[in-house]
């Protein structure tokens, strides 16, 4: 297996109807539009394997029909769909003993067992979670070639061993969110109670950080066995206690690859930095211009500067347009790990430009000096060559950008 | 019997719009379909057999909410998605 390696880079891109490639020349001054892949299709997240060049991924759903995720092993010139997809084990029938530690018997058992304890009846206890979107892919870590991990609406964790074609529940995490009120799908978000931001430490494939929109942030330290939260200092302010130990809402939560102890947040109450020896969100956000705020959902890191990260804030006032404030898009940087930010947005529209950048919209690629990219729900990429100074329209008139990702060819 | 594909499944039966398939009920049915075109199935049925949401079947123009229905051998299945969209 030969790693992407290459002097142009590829934007990997899902849109609410298909997928797209957009692919650079060696300088990125010109860029060559392949597409649609499985047009009309809901392309969540559509990525190529870092371990291996020629293994490509896509979580995918099409209008009314059940979730599903389609990988390619020859570098997207064939696509396959997987022979079984992300879904929860299916309930077993009532009369069944409950009792751990198996996970087949446990979904339906906890459910009914909740239902005694609660004196609920009826459809809410009856109630069983099935996978309606696969909204998140991760791979795994880099001495597990073939393993991904995907992260579902309502919230599940799944993973694969073969490269995408054949998916199992993460047991330990589904039956966390299971036992855990408020992790059942019910607090649902437009697009549902997502999960997301997938994150295995490059040191340790048994350590990973994983995050739920209106759920909060977890880790696991067995592989995902057993969880924990991890949402101390981050605020939640419609939920009542603030010491809360769970119920945030991450949109995007990034883990430094050069310092995995490093973590960035865009939380729906701003953005927020982590050393994890700290154990604690400090809110770097405080230190955007107020009349900006820190209100967002994408953020991106710097592959090699731990102190470098960009958002790209959103009206989070009143009603929540979520649209660039004050019609004047600008992505925001910070070169000293959030205690500053700089406005960047020479080449943006001055006025009248109500962007919104999807959470997984938003992406660096591996060269110098950096590009930047993010894609508009109005199906536009723009892209920065100079790390974020200055911007231009690469593409447009494409369909509701989801995601973007980038690789080398 | 007769099984009326819609168009957004039909990329699993290489295009066909009524295709042939059997069972007892609807499960068997669906089982049946999706050992012919692998996938079909869980496009339409969840993981607790339940028919999604904008799913739904008709047996001899009659609508079905449980693959637990009872099917005959001369009956006519149609497989509607909904029509909405955008």
């Amino acid at each position: 297996m030969a790693k992407p390696q290459g002097n142009r880079v590829q934007l990997l891109i899902g849109t609410r109807k298909g997928a797209f490639t957009l692919t650079s020349d060696p300088v990125r001054s010109t860029w060559h539009l392949d597409g649609p892949i499985y047009l009309g299709h809901i392309v969540h997240h559509f990525m190529v394997d870092p371990r291996d060049a020629n293994s490509q991924i896509m979580a995918m759903k099409a209008g009314h029909l059940g979730p599903t995720v389609f990988f390619s092993r020859d570098g997207g010139k064939t696509w396959k769909e997987s022979s079984k997809p992300p879904q929860f084990p299916r309930a077993i029938e009532a009369g069944v003993e409950s009792g751990n530690p198996d996970p087949e018997k446990n979904l339906a058992d906890m459910e009914a067992d909740k239902g005694a304890e609660t004196g609920k009846s009826g459809s809410e206890n009856d109630k069983k979670n099935a996978v309606e979107v696969v909204f998140w892919l991760t791979p795994g870590h880099e001495s597990q070639p073939g393993v991904w991990y995907a992260g579902s609406a309502p919230p599940g964790m799944f993973i694969t061993t073969d490269g995408g074609d054949t998916w199992t529940p993460v047991a330990g995490f589904n039956n966390y969110c299971l036992q855990s009120e408020g992790l059942h799908g019910e607090s649902a978000t437009p697009g549902g109670q997502l999960t997301h931001s997938i994150l295995i430490d490059p040191r340790d494939p048994k350590h990973i950080y994983v995050s739920i929109s209106v759920g909060g942030t977890f880790e696991s330290l067995d592989a995902g066995e057993t969880w924990k939260p991890l949402n101390k200092g981050v605020q939640a302010d419609w939920i009542p206690d603030p010491a809360v130990e769970y119920g945030h809402d991450p949109h995007f939560v990034v883990m430094h690859p050069k310092n995995p102890d490093r973590l960035y947040q865009q939380n729906h109450c701003g953005i927020y930095r982590m050393d994890r020896a700290d154990g604690k969100w400090i809110r770097i956000g405080d230190n955007m211009p107020k009349e900006i705020g820190d209100i967002g959902f994408p953020i991106v890191i710097h592959p090699h500067d731990t102190e470098r990260a960009w958002v790209f804030p959103m009206d989070g006032t009143d009603v929540w347009p979520r649209t660039s404030v004050g019609g004047r898009p600008a992505v925001y940087e910070t070169k000293d790990g959030g205690n500053s930010w700089h406005r960047h947005d020479l080449g943006l529209p001055p006025e009248h430009g109500y962007f919104t950048v999807k959470r997984q919209a938003m992406c660096a690629d591996s060269q110098l000096p950096i590009g930047i990219y993010f894609g508009t729900t109005g199906g536009e990429i723009w892209g920065s060559l100079d790390e974020g100074a200055s911007y231009s329209c690469i593409v447009r008139h494409l369909p509701e950008i989801y995601s973007i990702t980038a690789t080398l060819v | 019997m007769l099984v009326h594909i819609p168009s957004p499944l039909r990329s699993y039966t290489k295009g066909s719009s009524k295709v042939e398939a059997e069972g007892a009920n609807l499960d068997e049915l669906l089982n049946h379909l999706d050992k012919q075109f692998p996938g079909i199935k869980f496009r339409m049925i969840d993981e607790h057999d339940r028919m999604r949401q904008h799913i739904k079947i008709f047996v001899n123009k009659e609508t079905v909410d449980t693959v637990r229905a009872p099917l005959k051998s001369a009956d006519e299945v149609h497989i509607i998605c909904a029509l909405s969209g955008g």
